[in-house]
């Protein structure tokens, strides 16, 4: 087929939204929110953001039949972005190339490439990467301005598992709570004064980059009102009953990487429903998971997994909330 | 079905076992010990030698008796066999390699219900003679060892940095955690049949 003949249905009005285009519209979304990360978080930042994208990008000319044609489309550069964005700064670069090439062989390539996957590519790198190196994961250093060092392991030699360059880290705010019930100040977490992953920490980007997608259309405003509803309903109950024991939804919302996982990771078109009230229903059961895991699992934050499981249950969603054709 | 066969169809009775039916990689058989003890070499190799020895005395001993196994309860006469051998080989193991014999666990009784020992029996022992059984078996068998041996080698020194529990990386080596684990197994299994799968394509 020729590049410039474009098949499409009536009405024929010029709206220039290709996959390509809203790709890199994301790409843009989230440089904000990389400029937080580097923010707090300095060369170690950069360092594992740039390791996770190589990994993306090569495995993507790597692996693609047309050698190198699916790069254009922005999809590999926005999974490597968005696995950066759970990783923490002192994750070994190898370890961060490594999540790069599985999220995008194993979560996208495999699977006969973009558009036909049925997890998140990156969250199938971050979970890869959870379950391989859980200890080298869940250390977080402390944002301390320190600009131009690297971080904790960040240096390690491949395969090794490196000296770290400093022994201060700290527990996310999630884990403080679940683990020491000590809740950190909602002021720290708005503006990402916190321990964490390089795009968990500051929520308050990632609010205006949600308000921004939102309005573009890219992102179905359905997933994170019904992620966040899901989420805020319940421990606002559970807070009610006994708010000395569990958190409050606040610091539910802020803490972790739910606004990350429900602004960016929920709403890919490729593995989330396709109808309105499949949306809904998408959005419901991440947010009851996600809360189930926080408040009574074994682990402090569960956003990944909640995702992962409710894009299995995709395809089951859409064949149950399929629309009715006209004149049935 | 003739009992003379030339030495050439022997021979391409023994190889497909190793290559071209081989029992993981293309039949897909006997999934369970090549999921749960592929986690260490030494593992892969016990589990892999206890199948060969069950599956050559069963083979044996179905084709020997199979024009008097009444066709009605030929499943069940299969399974008595097969269990007879498993015993000797649980307590074989018990006695010589107690370690391993400990580590394989539940897994060396369930050599019982492995299909591929079942589905020898069925689908070629009960048909053939017996020296060509006893070949199919050796190459199904062997087959089987190789395959689990190749999972296993790649899962230790992956996920625990060493072959046949000798260090090959020193101290700092980083494991990966999730090659020891289940998935570690399904995504071995599945990269290394690509690899093969990818091989035949060539040849073909």
């Amino acid at each position: 087929m020729s590049e410039r003949l474009s098949i499409s249905t009536s009405p024929f009005l010029h709206a220039p939204s290709t996959t390509p285009r809203i790709m890199w519209e994301v790409v843009f979304s989230l440089i904000p929110v990389f400029g937080a990360a580097f923010y707090y978080f300095g060369l170690s930042a950069v360092l594992v953001s740039l390791a996770a994208i190589a990994g993306c990008l090569i495995t993507e000319w790597w692996l693609d039949p047309r050698h190198g044609e699916a790069l254009k489309d922005g999809s590999a550069m926005i999974t490597g972005m968005l696995l950066a964005l759970c990783l923490p700064p002192g994750f070994p670069l190898w370890m961060s190339f490594l999540g790069g090439m599985v999220a995008i062989g194993l979560g996208k390539i495999i699977w006969g490439g973009l558009g036909q996957n049925i997890f998140n590519p990156a969250l199938v790198g971050r979970a890869f990467l959870q379950s391989a190196f859980p200890t080298a994961i869940t250390t977080w250093d402390l944002p301390d301005g320190r600009y131009l060092s690297p971080r904790g392991t960040n240096l390690a030699l491949p395969l090794w598992q490196g000296t770290p360059v400093d022994a201060v880290t700290t527990a996310t705010p999630l884990a403080k709570m679940k683990f020491d019930h000590d809740p950190t100040r909602l002021w720290d977490m708005l503006i990402g004064n916190t321990g964490g992953s390089l795009g968990e920490t500051c929520a308050l980007i990632l609010i205006l980059a949600g308000i921004y997608l939102i309005a573009r259309k890219i992102v179905n405003w359905r997933i994170p009102v019904a992620i966040l509803l899901a989420v805020v309903l319940p421990t606002l109950v559970l807070y009610l009953i006994d708010p000395q024991k569990y958190p409050s939804p606040a610091f539910m919302v802020l803490a972790g990487g739910l606004l990350l996982g429900a602004i960016y990771m929920a709403t890919d078109m490729v593995t989330s429903p396709l109808t309105p009230k499949g949306l809904w229903v998408f959005g419901i059961g991440i947010g009851i998971i996600v809360v189930l895991i926080r408040v009574w699992g074994g682990l402090p934050e569960g956003v990944m997994y909640a995702i992962l499981l409710m894009n299995a249950a995709t395809p089951l969603i859409n064949r149950a909330t399929r629309n009715r054709v006209y004149g049935h | 079905m003739s009992e003379q066969v030339s030495s050439g169809q022997n021979m391409a009775v023994f190889l497909k076992g190793l290559w071209e039916e081989n029992p993981i990689f293309v039949i897909v058989l006997g999934m369970c010990p090549t999921m749960a003890v592929t986690n260490t070499a030494i593992n892969s190799l016990a589990m892999g030698m206890s199948t060969l020895v069950v599956l050559l005395g069963s083979s044996t001993l179905v084709s020997l008796f199979r024009k008097v196994i009444p066709d009605q309860v030929r499943i069940t006469t299969y399974i008595v066999i097969i269990a007879t051998f498993v015993t000797v080989i649980d307590f074989l193991l018990a006695a010589l390699v107690p370690d391993v014999h400990k580590e394989l666990g539940a897994f060396i009784p369930l050599i019982v219900v492995n299909c591929l020992i079942l589905g020898r029996a069925e689908a070629f022992a009960a048909r053939n003679p017996v020296g060509l059984s006893f070949l199919d078996a050796l190459g199904m068998g062997l087959g089987f060892t190789l395959a689990l041996l190749s999972i296993g080698i790649i899962r230790e020194v992956l996920g625990s940095g060493s072959l046949f529990t000798i260090s090959l990386f020193g101290k700092g080596f980083e494991p990966w955690v999730i090659m020891v684990l289940p998935p570690g197994g399904f995504l071995t299994l599945g990269f290394l049949m690509l690899g093969v799968n990818r091989l035949k394509k060539k040849k073909a």
